[in-house]
């Protein structure tokens, strides 16, 4: 049995103050930082981005239940927190609109902090969506959810190893019994914050002459859009020709992303309806 | 490639231009094998599988039963009937315990009331036998089927029930020319239409999306389950002996939804041959792994999103309704009342199509909301065979022998129900749905087409089955 803890202890403990959560449902104006909340379809992102916000965004078990994004607001540690699910979807290659959707919040909307929600069952085909997200934001956190499944299924996922290899924290959660949401909160506060830096991991195992290509572009696009924070991506996007891209770039909407990344000046304003 | 780096983003563009030629269009393929590989990686160095042996998979197995070839449908359509069957033995009761609290206690209490505080006699009928009873009578019918039947249907959705019925219906949409997501839009659309229609935004191809949206109507919609359930249960079930009604009758309600499943994929199939030619994309459904449902709080948001979203809505539509319909029934025009001069003339196109007028001017008033079809029918058949004239309040009970009664004094038979049910699954949507296919598309001809060809259809089916149901000899 654990002994009884020191309650002055507890108190001090950062977890302590998952107690104050403050469900703040759809009011949410003056937020201090914008969340957004990615992820494969059907991992629970509707579940967790639920658990923050209080709200009761049906949550249905099958994919593209969330069609439209929905924004919640949550207040943690004195902060408010703006929180907005994107779709769901398995890349971020912006082959349908749920994707262009959820792609151009995480590149133009400069979300403060992107938590990606990933099934701990399905890891494998999860991944796909974190590397790609880790190569547009820095700033992200990703969420192990479904653990109990994993459980059940006699499945054992090393959060540990994989947040050091991805180079962001990796959480593990229930959400449905709201497992590991206070670890959740706390994570998504520093990363806000700025206490946390994430040190994503970047693709490395492309073949040769296409790293060459990207390395030419990356530097004729550290030159025009200095402080860009994901060079790398914007040029692999320009050699795949990426129409919305390339339009980034010749109306100098990049500049922007630029600037934001230098300031870090976080809950730029975004409407998606004009960027598209 | 020259070392001065140059500085405009045309000519970033350009250089990206010319390095993409070297690569022939295969960066796409050669980033997602990256992608691809880095993640088995870090996805086999995180993970430890079970050391034992593959054990049994339940979710397998099941699997391999509910989307079976052979299983795959009749287990389907087995579990909806259950589903239709608990819901309708156990509204019954419930049923009846309201209409006597809300009209047999309610309405003599309420006119009472309005005795005592003098109201004059005809504002005493707009707001009580008008609003009241619309009211009373939305709540006591339609509440206890909406309360059992929400939280089951929503129970198989957790469960994860819901994607292998799209999957079992995938390849068929594919063979009518729409597109496999339109399962899932349908799915939708049995809980409501509009809700619906804004899910087929997961379809990219608008040829497919509008597909979709033309047939959503045809998926069985919350507002028109009870009118299903209420008429199955009172003149299908009846001629089955007891103990066997409320399994046919429940057999009755999925023999309607499985109608509109069918006239789904044909329409689908008539439209993706004529007016929107095209192939079916290809798409991957994922099916998720089973769930056990949280039962506790599916019960509770399935009440709170579900049955009282909707009967909110209908108590909404109501109100309004019952004053619309008393005052159609007791302003007079000409000699006679509004409604009895808008029946006699809707009358022989009702009879045509084996309904009756009645039927055709409650359609009318209840454009808003579907959920108010039955009680308006009940209204007016009340307010106009005179049988108010034995007071009101005896007569007009909830309860299932006291409407079978009713609609017999209005003259309905078997082949009236069974029109009825068929004009109630294929007949315009609600002007909510309407309205969202208007907002969605932004198209007046594509929300026009969406309103006159399940209504033209519909007729055209009651038609039918009336002319061949007289033609056999029945009434």
């Amino acid at each position: 049995m654990n002994p009884s803890p020191d309650p002055a202890s507890c108190a001090s403990c950062p977890v302590h103050n998952a107690a104050n959560l403050l469900k703040l449902g759809v009011d949410m104006q003056d937020w201090d930082y914008v969340v957004a909340l990615a992820g494969n379809p059907n991992t629970g992102k509707s579940t967790v981005f639920n658990a923050l916000t209080g709200l009761r965004q049906h949550t249905g078990n099958w994919p593209g239940k969330t069609v439209a994004r929905a924004e919640g607001g949550f207040v943690y540690g004195g902060k408010k927190y703006k929180l907005v699910d994107l779709p769901g979807t398995y890349s971020l290659l912006a082959t349908s609109l749920d994707e262009e959707i959820a792609r151009d919040f995480i590149l133009f909307g400069q979300p403060d902090v992107t938590l990606v929600v990933v099934d701990a069952t399905r890891l494998e085909r999860n991944l796909n969506l974190v590397l790609q997200v880790l190569e547009i934001t820095d700033r992200a956190i990703v969420c192990l959810n479904l653990m109990d499944e994993a459980r059940r299924h006699q499945l054992q996922v090393d959060a540990r190893r994989l947040a050091r290899d991805l180079g962001v924290p990796v959480v593990a959660t229930a959400a449905r019994y709201r497992q590991g949401l206070d670890e959740l909160l706390q994570a998504i506060s520093e990363v806000a914050s700025g206490k946390v830096t994430p040190k994503p991991r970047r693709l490395q195992n492309e073949p040769p002459e296409l790293q060459r290509a990207v390395r030419t572009l990356v530097e004729h696009l550290e030159t025009v859009f200095p402080g860009l924070p994901n060079a790398r991506w914007v040029a692999l996007r320009l050699l795949d020709g990426d129409e919305r891209i390339i339009e980034a770039v010749r109306r100098g909407e990049l500049r922007d992303l630029a600037r934001v990344g230098e300031t870090k000046a976080g809950g730029l304003a975004f409407n998606l309806e004009a960027s598209r | 490639m020259t070392k001065d780096v140059r500085t405009s983003p045309e000519d970033i563009l350009k250089t990206a231009q010319a390095l993409r030629w070297e690569f022939g269009g295969e960066v796409h393929e050669k980033m997602m094998a990256a992608i691809y590989a880095e993640a088995a990686r870090i996805a086999a160095r995180a993970t430890t599988l079970p050391g034992e042996k593959q054990r049994f998979d339940l979710d397998r197995a099941i699997d391999r039963a509910v989307t079976s070839r052979r299983w795959g449908f009749p287990l389907m359509i087995l579990l909806f009937a259950l589903v239709f069957w608990i819901t309708i033995s156990g509204a019954n009761a419930p049923s009846s315990w309201l209409s006597t609290l809300l009209i047999d206690t309610g309405l003599p209490a309420l006119h009472g009331l309005a005795e005592q505080l003098g109201l004059p006699a005809w504002l005493d009928g707009l707001l009580i036998d008008g609003v009241y009873l619309a009211t009373a009578w939305v709540v006591s019918v339609m509440l206890p089927p909406m309360a059992i039947f929400f939280p089951l249907f929503t129970l198989l959705e957790d469960f994860g029930y819901l994607p292998r019925v799209a999957f079992n219906l995938d390849n068929i949409f594919k063979k009518a020319g729409a597109h496999g997501k339109q399962s899932l839009s349908m799915m939708m659309g049995f809980g409501c239409n509009a809700a619906g229609m804004v899910a087929t935004r997961i379809i990219d191809s608008p040829r497919e999306r509008l597909i979709a949206m033309l047939t959503n109507n045809f998926a069985l919609c919350n507002g028109r389950w009870p009118t299903q359930i209420l008429i199955a249960t009172i003149f299908i079930g009846a001629l089955a002996p007891p103990y066997l009604a409320g399994f046919i009758s429940a057999l009755a309600v999925v023999g309607i939804a499985v109608l509109g499943v069918l006239l789904t994929f044909a329409v689908s199939w008539a439209l993706s041959r004529t007016v929107l030619k095209g192939e079916a994309s290809t798409f991957s459904l994922e099916l998720p792994p089973y769930r056990p449902p949280r039962i506790l709080q599916t019960l509770y948001t399935s009440l709170i999103d579900r049955t009282i979203y909707v009967l909110w809505r209908a108590v909404v539509f109501a109100a309004p309704a019952g004053a619309i319909i008393w005052l159609v029934a007791n302003l007079n025009l000409a000699g006679q009342s509004l409604a009895v001069s808008v029946i006699n003339f809707l009358n022989p196109l009702g009879i045509l199509v084996g309904l009756n007028g009645i039927i055709l001017l409650a359609y009318l008033i209840a454009i808003p909301a579907n959920e108010i079809v039955i009680p308006t029918v009940l209204m007016l058949t009340v307010l106009l065979t005179g049988m108010e004239g034995e007071g009101v309040s005896v007569l007009i009970a909830a309860e299932n022998a006291s409407t079978l009664a009713i609609l017999r004094a209005g003259g309905w038979t078997l082949l009236t129900a069974v029109n009825l049910m068929l004009f109630s699954l294929v007949h315009n949507p609600c002007s909510t749905t309407l309205y969202t296919m208007y907002k969605e598309t932004g198209s007046l001809k594509w929300t026009a087409v969406t309103a006159l060809l399940p209504l033209g259809l519909g007729f055209t089916i009651t038609f039918i089955v009336a002319q061949v149901w007289r033609l056999v000899g029945g009434v």
